[in-house]
């Protein structure tokens, strides 16, 4: 089992520490609900050290990342960050990711803990365009200061002006004196920071961000509220709502697939899937009842009792105090002006209602 | 750690509190501590009968979601309606305000098969 920088640190703070990904990673703190609502209205502190870090160099760099990414890298300007993801030659998903460029010639990709050597590996054998490619995973932490209260606190810390930095961009600072790559961006709709550092800073950082945090009351989170404020803005999470049986169109990623650059993996395929209408597609759902939607329970047309999809991520929210959920359902269910979709939970069948993403508007 | 000497336990970590024929039910607080901040406890109505081991109800935690075993044979008798508002009484107060219904008790229930708080205390390894 892997241990991040921080562990030593998540101990003392007595974290509920759990398997995740080959790491040990802090699932909560005080709890998930108070720790949800604490990101909501105050600030909070998430290790996500777990995450994968590769660097990619070369003068062909962008023609490279052009071919293995579904999103358009040439829209993206030196200090701009991406979200974007890897498709195979199927169109699945092989994670979704974020990149970072520095230069033209040089950047970052971020990707899922449970992805890192199977994309390292990936990038390796599709690497036609001699670029240097360098996983650092192992090197770097991220520290995610999440919260309408985060710049605020982060100011503290740095003479970069934070709030030069714009909604998915990002400078290569100091925080703490420490170098940091400063981002903003974050998986919890809420304005907020992260922090690519070595490992070597990472306790500096995180202690010296609960001095100065104290009067805002910062606070550590954990994964569970993570888990739970992206649900709220409906963000996909890999492993759960995506991964490679899925493609991009269905997942409600259309967005950053960018079907008219010249090529990239999964192309010819997303465009006929695009062409022919989609068989499935990803929607999100509330329920009236209490009872929560988990993964894997299956959806059930109300009036014909058939089985026409299953949940993909489901939890209680703790903004709208209900059961919310992402679930894959078959696309013909909306040849009905009025579909009406129940939740099979535990052989009890729940009515939902279809809600338009996000279930939740952030401060971002 | 709080696990009061006059309750019996069971190793679903419920816990029950024996007043002459009635039986006052709830989960332990080892129970609610591994699941988390409770969201909702599905209860069954006053009058229902169980046997012994039956599930009597669900649990709903933001982690996972928990089967309650009744730990005697029984007729429900009275259900806690508090926890429909405040569910989290399981989490801030498992053997007192978030107890979860009595039951009126069986006399052909095997109350020897319930186990003290040595055993429990055990059987979690505490």
């Amino acid at each position: 089992m892997k241990l991040t920088a921080l562990h030593e640190i998540h101990k003392k703070l007595n974290a509920k520490l759990v398997p995740f990904a080959g790491y040990e990673m802090p699932i909560q703190y005080s709890g998930i609900i108070e720790e949800h609502k604490i990101i909501r209205n105050k600030v909070g502190v998430f290790d996500v050290s777990h995450m994968g870090e590769f660097f990619i160099e070369g003068l062909r760099a962008e023609e490279f990342l052009q071919q293995v990414t579904i999103n358009d890298v040439a829209k993206l300007s030196d200090c701009k960050a991406q979200y974007t993801a890897m498709c195979n030659p199927n169109g699945g998903i092989i994670d979704d990711v974020l990149l970072y460029r520095f230069t033209k010639s040089k950047y970052m990709m971020v990707v899922n803990a449970s992805n890192i050597e199977k994309d390292f590996n990936w990038l390796i054998k599709n690497n036609l365009f001699d670029v240097d490619l360098q996983n650092k995973s192992d090197e770097y932490s991220l520290l995610a200061i999440q919260g309408p209260k985060s710049e605020i606190v982060l100011q503290k810390l740095t003479e970069t002006n934070l709030s030069e930095i714009q909604y998915y961009s990002f400078i290569e600072g100091k925080i703490s004196n420490c170098p940091a790559i400063i981002s903003r961006t974050g998986y919890t709709g809420e304005k907020g920071f992260e922090l690519y550092i070595k490992n070597e800073y990472a306790c500096k950082i995180w202690e010296q961000l609960f001095e100065t945090g104290k009067e805002f009351e910062i606070t550590p989170i954990g994964l569970g509220a993570r888990d739970t404020l992206r649900l709220e803005m409906g963000f996909c999470l890999y492993g759960n709502d995506i991964d490679e049986t899925t493609n991009p169109i269905e997942a409600g990623l259309s967005w950053i697939t960018k079907l008219n650059k010249e090529k990239f993996f999964g192309k010819d395929v997303l465009i006929k899937i695009k062409e022919n209408g989609l068989k499935r597609k990803l929607i999100g759902i509330s329920l009236n009842e209490k009872n929560v939607a988990r993964h894997g329970y299956n959806i059930v047309d109300c009036n014909s009792s058939q089985i026409i999809g299953s949940v993909t991520s489901g939890n209680f929210s703790p903004s709208l105090e209900k059961p919310i959920a992402l679930a894959f359902v078959e696309t013909n269910i909306f040849l009905n002006q009025n579909p009406k979709i129940c939740v099979d939970i535990r052989g009890k069948l729940i009515e939902a209602n279809i809600v338009k993403l996000p279930f939740y508007k952030g401060s971002n | 750690m709080n696990f009061p000497e006059n309750l019996k336990y069971t190793k679903e970590h419920e816990w029950i509190k024996i007043d002459g024929e009635i039986g006052t039910i709830g989960i332990t607080e080892f129970a609610q501590g591994e699941l988390g901040d409770v969201v909702f406890v599905d209860l069954p109505a006053v009058g229902k009968n169980f046997e012994q081991g039956a599930t009597f109800g669900t649990i709903e935690a933001v982690k996972a979601v928990s089967d309650l075993y009744l730990p005697i044979k029984g007729e429900v008798v009275e259900v806690n309606q508090n926890l429909n508002s405040t569910p989290e009484l399981v989490n801030k107060s498992p053997y007192e305000n978030g107890w979860m219904i009595k039951v009126k008790i069986s006399s052909d229930s095997n109350i020897n098969d319930l186990l003290d708080v040595t055993s429990y205390k055990n059987l979690i390894g505490k």
